[in-house]
């Protein structure tokens, strides 16, 4: 296993660090790359016209860093097409893109299909559910791809202070993150640990990642990425990006229930081909994250869940009841 | 000497108007993120920065933010030898706490304050971007003024500021409001601001029962306002705008607060106006024994320039090539500042809205082009010799 503080030291970043957009833009023009972005859909009209307008303006009319704005929609039974028609982005249904497969409804579906209707060499994903939308979402995103080759996949990670007590204060995801998938990573995939937050619906992927892994349809995709994209080509393949605040609208319980079961699913399906519950023994670590001032840092909790015999098995205790 | 060019782009202003929905994303885009910034009076410093942030990326290399924290670009002229002033006050009437997220539909942008006035804080930080767009160059330095302290108790603090200490030669200003397209403010009327606070005095016997409140002190004091005789001509109001007081159904109100406006087109009524109800203060005060207090702390003295002058003749022009129906109505704006200090001034809107000061505050995107492309041309007007 890679020392994962040195990865996260190395390969974490804040959006701030990629302000300059006029070097950015060069950069990219210099490497002839073609990037895409893809808003997924289902029933947004209230936000992704803000997020085009913003984009638009920012990333392509003042400084050109996208090439193609595309909202891919499952759907919607609002005028979330409509909308985004309107403010200049290229709308598609899903199901009208390869047609003549089956057609599956849910984002997994719109992020894949968007592999084979964009042109980009990288595809950003962007949830277009977002209130506080700001450029920083896709140059934050962009940038190591640009900056650094060996990069293939950037991930998105929050600033949601959970506790905070003098200089130290527990960082991390949502309830799913931390309930379920940070637990998860930490017995079977502990390098995987290293990503702040693993379920954020915002990542830039190159071409030749995204054309090479599955997608699960429904919740499991981001965990799926993350397992597959580290398997085949390692956590040096990974960085992640501060984006400051994101705010959106908070699911009640019942409905992360719902996303904890689907990313279960695909948990155990990968972990099922990658041989890893026949492993004997698996990590008593849990792996979380901290901030001192700038700098975050796993904290490693041992847990070892220990096991007392059934009672009956006691001599004393058989002895005492005359059993 | 007019220019000929000058009268071109204004012959052609309906054609430019619609050209100017190319540029819909990048004003939009700077409506959306200048209105969600919250900006009260007095906390307008994070706005006024990212306005700034605009002029420094459209080549504005003098910008800066000054003595009273207004933001000031120039945009230099050919010539240079005086100045236009466009000015739009970067204040809200919304708290820091309120949500400031903006929503935006096909044809209209829904957010506190989008209208009054992070409409026209936007266009003042897209004209720049636009100008150069449409490779128009001015002979005149441009100057854009996102003012600070501007609304209620800031009485205007920040254009003031900036007229006082500025080294420019301003020749003519135009202020931007957001809403309503048509309007044109070329004068001030008088006007007289101010708080009346009623508060039951600390050493008030408790054990009397019921028979003490702030509020109806202060209804003595509205009843005696709202009996005062106000003279036909010249026109004259008071506005009773907002009242607060007490803390719940069944304690008696300790304090209870009025805020009122005396408005007329004579100076020397609202002065009267403002002494009788000096007078009515200190009347109800003596005969209740609360402490009824009263704050004026916002006046303006009528003036402005005639409704033949060249400027509002100017702009009247411009309005009627782009169709546009002008409303005349007298404002207590910025414009009460630049007349003070005698410089022929505007008050422009730029599109249609409705429920103004509510948080669902709403503009319509479809106007904007049309108000866009009058203020361009007055500005192109002013500068080609037209207005003078």
């Amino acid at each position: 296993m890679l020392e994962l503080q040195d990865w996260i030291d190395k390969n974490t970043y804040h959006h701030s660090q990629f302000w300059d957009l006029k070097k950015l833009v060069e950069t990219k023009e210099k490497l002839g790359l073609k990037i895409s972005l893809c808003l997924p859909t289902l029933n947004e009209e209230k936000t992704v016209g803000k997020e085009i307008i913003i984009f638009k303006s920012e990333l392509m009319n003042r400084y050109p860093l996208i090439d193609e704005i595309a909202v891919i929609d499952s759907g919607s039974e609002d005028d979330t097409l409509k909308v985004a028609k309107n403010y200049g982005a290229d709308t598609y249904l899903a199901a009208d893109i390869l047609p003549e497969l089956e057609p599956k409804r849910g984002k997994g579906e719109n992020l894949w299909k968007a592999i084979y209707q964009l042109e980009g060499d990288i595809i950003v994903y962007v949830d277009a559910d977002i209130s506080n939308i700001h450029p920083r979402f896709v140059y934050g995103l962009v940038a190591p791809l640009i900056y650094r080759e060996e990069v293939k996949y950037v991930k998105a990670f929050y600033d949601r202070p959970l506790a905070f007590s003098g200089n130290v204060r527990a960082s991390g995801g949502g309830r799913v993150t931390e309930i379920l998938v940070r637990p998860l990573f930490s017995l079977f995939f502990p390098e995987l640990t290293a990503i702040i937050q693993p379920l954020s619906g915002e990542y830039a992927v190159r071409r030749e990642v995204l054309e090479q892994i599955a997608f699960p349809i429904g919740f499991g995709v981001e965990t799926s990425h993350l397992i597959d994209v580290h398997h085949k080509f390692g956590l040096e393949a990974f960085a992640q990006t501060d984006l400051d605040k994101r705010v959106h609208e908070n699911k009640p319980t019942i409905s992360l229930g719902k996303m904890s079961f689907g990313i279960l699913q695909t948990f155990i399906k990968r972990a099922k081909t990658l041989g890893i519950f026949e492993k004997a023994e698996h990590e008593t670590i849990l792996r979380q994250f901290q901030v001192t001032k700038d700098q975050y840092e796993q904290n490693l909790i041992e847990i070892v869940e220990e096991e007392r015999p059934p009672m009956i098995e006691i001599e004393q205790y058989r002895k005492k009841f005359g059993r | 000497m007019i220019n000929m060019k000058t009268e071109e782009v204004i012959e052609n202003l309906p054609e430019l108007a619609k050209n100017l929905k190319k540029h819909r994303e990048v004003l939009l885009a700077n409506l959306v993120m200048i209105g969600e910034i919250p900006s009260p009076t007095f906390q307008e410093s994070e706005r006024l920065e990212f306005l700034l942030d605009r002029f420094n990326e459209a080549g504005l290399t003098d910008s800066s933010i000054d003595g009273s924290g207004n933001g000031v670009g120039v945009l230099k002229g050919s010539k240079g030898e005086s100045s236009i002033l466009i000015n739009a006050h970067a204040d809200t009437v919304f708290s820091a706490k309120t949500d400031h997220t903006m929503q935006v539909s096909s044809d209209t942008i829904t957010g506190p304050g989008v209208a009054d006035n992070s409409l026209g804080l936007a266009v003042l930080a897209t004209i720049p971007y636009i100008l150069k767009e449409l490779d128009f160059e001015l002979e005149h330095d441009l100057i854009l003024l996102g003012g600070s302290k501007s609304l209620g108790r800031g009485d205007l603090e920040g254009i003031r500021f900036f007229l006082d200490n500025n080294s420019f030669q301003i020749s003519q200003a135009i202020c931007i409001e957001g809403v309503e397209l048509g309007r044109l403010s070329y004068s001030s009327i008088g006007m007289l601001r101010g708080e009346i606070t009623c508060r039951v005095p600390h050493s008030y016997d408790w054990s009397r029962f019921g028979d003490a409140s702030a509020i109806l002190t202060l209804n003595e004091v509205i009843n005696k306002i709202n009996d005062i005789r106000l003279p036909k001509r010249p026109r004259t109001s008071i506005v009773m705008g907002s009242i607060a007081g007490g803390t719940s159904f069944n304690t008696i109100a300790k304090d209870a607060t009025l805020g009122f406006e005396v408005r007329s087109e004579s100076q020397e009524v609202v002065e009267s106006a403002g002494q009788t109800i000096q007078d009515i203060v200190m009347e109800v005060s003596s005969k209740t024994g609360d402490d009824v207090e009263l704050d004026i702390f916002a006046k303006r003295s009528p003036g402005g320039i005639p409704y033949a002058h060249p400027l509002n003749r100017c702009a009247r022009q411009v309005m009627e090539i782009l169709d546009i129906e002008p409303r005349l109505a007298p404002s207590t704006s910025e414009l009460a500042a630049l007349i003070d200090k005698k410089i022929p001034a505007l008050t422009l809107g730029i599109t249609h809205g409705d429920r103004i000061h509510k948080t669902d505050e709403t503009i319509q995107i479809e106007p904007i082009y049309k108000g866009l492309a009058q203020l361009i041309g007055i500005i192109i007007a002013i500068d080609g010799g037209r207005c003078a």
